[in-house]
């Protein structure tokens, strides 16, 4: 969403911007930052983030490091930087995976009703009884450790609460006045299905696939703080943490990536609220 | 302490009935005047919805405010009862009640007028009360305002307001939940809280506007009787020109926020001075038994084609099974049309009129019984069939903001039916789409708009639109007018006689409001609880109604004669 407005011209801009909180703005911009991080980190730094430096090692925060050093010299913030494609891409997977599977699983429980709904139910029941990051912990020892991996364990541990919020939403339109009157008008089931209920059923749930993108990008930090992402030398925010909290005297190492995962969440979590007031 | 003693001094006791003493004059004799409005302006942002509007309203009396949708109605009445939300803001102008501006009091002196000085009968009942509490448990919080320390004197003063608002059983209205009354026993209940504590003045918001005919009359006598008994001032706010006219000493006519006209309504009702208010109580059907006659006889004077019979309905019964209990919706009803006639189902809520509706159009199946459509039963129609058979069977649905598909722009809704039936080429549809639009008085430039941008009146045009656009032989139209106003109404009726007598269409009409099925239909048939009680030739049962249920029915057609 962010990108869309981004290339307008600058009068519509202004247009559109106005009446927008000032903190879904700065949001947007935080936003707008770690997605360009992750598509032309190059841009951002000069540093490498894998080529170490042993001179330069456990530097503190400066005009040239601005996160500071690691222990092995290389510079914190390129490494953030260079970090935000595989964190954030991975996140994106994981709520394509959740919203596509609980979409459908949703669509079809809600829209057919009787055995179908019983049998989705269940089954959504069950992935809701199991912890999400139980789950996304099981499942990612079952495909191995890589952030593909961790992306479809955390995208399974969502499916529930998306097929939850999709069913409900077709259950309330498939009963409105509008899908009865479609029906009157010659409209069979699968055309009513996708021309009138899904149009006026995604909103919701694309409000709720932003609210899951920051609590993705949380879950696959985690996962990789816990060391289920790709092995290092790759810079993922959660591999970071994890780095950092081995060396006590060089606490920007844990500040650095804490921060930037902290903001990236709580502007994701704005943008999402404000979705759902406005849509 | 002060402002308190002189705030119930403007209580109640003006005419001498009997309550409570701590309304007698301990600052001089009580003003003549209850309420009085002067240059009232408000704004909601930057559009101002009330325009300087005055009106003063005596001790006892009532006043009607009488307009239609976005006329600034209800945001007087808030004001009055500074209930406006945090986005109005009062531009100017003032509201005495008892002698005092009540918009330049500070919220916690104006607390003590609530409840004992203004009282307020909400616009829905089914959403005044809340669900998981008794309305006993309730009604004791409103009782709190009264001046009784012990806990068995409310409870008394409570049964007895029940007893006095007309509920036959207080003690087990007492101990229900709103759930278990019905819409009319909840008005009432609304209605005695807001007449406990003895209020000077009620404003009351619609207060029948969600109920059936023959309790929206109780309601209003309920209304007029304890104006007169308890000299309580009543503040109406109302759409309905008749009902008004009928009920209320004063009617203040508004538009757009802008005050029409005033005056006693007797003199307002007989020679309206204002174009606006002869408009309005030229469309209203109750008032004027002869406003729709010509149309009428415009639409049924096809000689001819008045033999065959467009829809025959033969004894179908239909039962639905909720949880473990079996409620019979309808039971054994016959009717038929004649082709190119309107037959009209008349009813109060849960009489069967929309099951029978759902039954014709093959949206539920009977138990027993036949409908034969044309000249075909449709007794063992399979799923195709049926759709073949509604190509020509088009139903208009009661409420135009949710028959439209909020995400559809106009032109394609139109043309669904002709999409889904694959009608002609694109060019042809597209013409066909745009002679819809022609002939339901609709621009072209709306064409490309969402339901959203329109106003109800224009949403049920174009839901009439695109029940047309098929070229139908039947047009079922479900209430078609009863979420619109008067004018609007009147509009859409016009416009549904201009197109039977143009393209020959059958109706069949339901309506609860049988000042305008009096005017509309050939036919009528008058369902109560599931059975037709009556039917026959509009006239006939108009003019010599035999069953008890079509008299009450009739009666509760508002009478402007007894004014």
């Amino acid at each position: 969403m962010s990108i869309a407005i981004a290339p307008q011209p600058a009068r519509r801009l202004s247009a559109a911007v106005r009446g927008v909180p000032a903190s879904v703005l700065l949001s947007f911009v935080v936003v707008i930052i770690v997605v360009l991080w992750s598509v032309v980190p190059g841009l951002f730094t000069s540093y490498s983030a894998v080529v170490a430096n042993p001179a330069a090692k456990f530097l503190a925060p400066s005009a040239q490091h601005w996160f500071g050093t690691d222990s092995l010299g290389r510079d914190e913030y390129a490494r953030i930087v260079h970090g935000a494609g595989p964190s954030v891409g991975t996140a994106l997977v994981a709520v394509g995976i959740g919203l596509f599977a609980g979409g459908l699983i949703g669509l079809a429980a809600g829209f057919i009703g009787g055995w179908v709904d019983a049998v989705l139910g269940r089954l959504v029941d069950t992935l809701l009884a199991i912890p999400g990051f139980l789950l996304a912990v099981v499942v990612v020892t079952g495909l191995g450790f890589d952030t593909l991996n961790a992306a479809i364990a955390t995208g399974v541990s969502s499916v529930a609460i998306f097929a939850r919020l999709m069913r409900a939403e077709v259950m309330k339109i498939r009963h409105s006045v509008f899908v009865e009157s479609s029906y009157l008008q010659g409209g069979f089931r699968g055309y009513v299905l996708f021309r009138h209920v899904l149009p006026n059923a995604y909103r919701s749930v694309l409000a709720l696939a932003v609210l899951q993108l920051g609590s993705a990008i949380i879950v696959i930090a985690a996962l990789a703080f816990l060391g289920y992402g790709s092995p290092p030398p790759a810079s993922d925010w959660g591999l970071l943490v994890a780095d950092g909290q081995a060396y006590a005297t060089a606490p920007w190492l844990i500040y650095g990536p804490a921060i930037v995962i902290v903001l990236t969440v709580l502007s994701i979590n704005r943008i999402s609220r404000w979705l759902r007031k406005t849509s | 302490m002060a402002t308190e003693d002189q705030l119930t001094a403007g209580g109640p006791t003006a005419q001498g009935t009997a309550t409570d003493s701590a309304g007698t004059t301990s600052a001089g004799p009580a003003p003549a005047t209850l309420l009085k409005v002067e240059g009232l302006t408000v704004a909601y942002g930057p559009q101002t919805v009330v325009h300087g509007v005055d009106f003063t309203l005596e001790r006892g009396q009532s006043l009607a405010l009488i307009g239609e949708s976005g006329s600034g109605k209800s945001t007087i009445a808030r004001t009055v009862l500074r209930l406006l939300p945090p986005e109005a803001r009062v531009l100017g102008g003032q509201v005495q009640f008892g002698g005092q501006d009540v918009l330049k009091l500070r919220e916690r002196q104006f607390r003590p007028l609530r409840g004992r000085g203004l009282g307020f009968v909400p616009q829905d009942p089914g959403s005044a009360l809340n669900a998981v509490r008794t309305i006993g448990s309730q009604a004791l919080e409103a009782a709190a305002l009264l001046r009784e320390s012990d806990a068995a004197a409310r409870r008394a003063r409570i049964l007895e307001t029940f007893d006095l608002v007309g509920l036959t059983d207080p003690e087990r209205v007492y101990g229900s939940y709103p759930h278990q009354l019905s819409g009319g026993m909840i008005q009432r209940v609304l209605i005695g809280l807001a007449v406990l504590p003895r209020p000077a003045l009620i404003v009351a918001d619609e207060p029948t506007s969600g109920l059936d005919v023959t309790i929206q009359k109780r309601i209003l006598d309920l209304f007029s009787e304890l104006q007169r008994s308890l000299g309580i001032g009543l503040l109406f706010i109302t759409h309905d020109l008749a009902v008004a006219a009928e009920r209320a000493d004063t009617l203040v006519v508004l538009k757009d926020g802008v005050v029409q006209e005033r005056g006693p309504s007797g003199q307002v009702f007989a020679a309206p001075e204002s174009e606006y208010t002869r408009e309005l109580q030229a469309d209203v059907p109750a008032v004027n038994p002869d406003r729709y006659r010509i149309g009428h006889a415009a639409g049924a004077a096809r000689p001819g084609e008045s033999a065959t019979t467009q829809i025959d309905v033969r004894s179908v019964s239909k039962t639905y099974t909720v949880g473990a209990r079996r409620v019979v919706a309808v039971e054994d009803i016959s009717f038929s049309i004649k082709r190119g006639r309107t037959h009209a189902l008349v009813g109060e809520s849960g009489s069967g009129k929309t099951t029978a509706v759902r039954l014709l159009l093959g949206l539920e199946q009977p138990d027993a019984g036949e409908i034969v459509i044309g000249a075909e039963s449709v007794r063992s129609h399979s799923r195709g069939q049926w759709r073949a058979l509604r190509r020509h069977l088009q139903l208009v649905y009661q409420n135009p903001f949710t028959s439209l598909d909020p995400t559809w722009r106009l032109e394609r809704i139109v043309r669904e039916p002709l999409d889904r039936y694959g009608v002609g080429d694109k060019a042809e549809r597209r013409d066909r789409v745009r002679e819809a639009f022609h002939s339901v008085g609709l621009p072209e430039s709306v064409l490309s708009r969402r339901p959203t941008h329109l106003s109800g009146g224009q949403r049920q045009r174009v839901a009439i639109a695109r029940a047309l656009v098929l070229r139908p032989d039947v047009v079922v139209l479900d209430e078609p007018t009863s979420s619109l106003d008067v004018t609007v109404q009147a509009s859409i009726i016009d416009l549904l006689f201009r197109l039977q007598s143009e393209l020959g269409l059958t109706y069949l009409f339901v309506s609860h409001d049988l000042s305008l099925v009096r005017q509309l239909a050939d036919t009528v048939s008058v369902l109560q609880r599931g059975c037709v009680v009556e039917d026959g030739p509009v006239q006939e049962i108009f003019s010599r109604p035999r069953h008890p249920y079509t008299q009450a029915l009739l009666d509760a057609i508002p009478a402007l004669s007894s004014r």
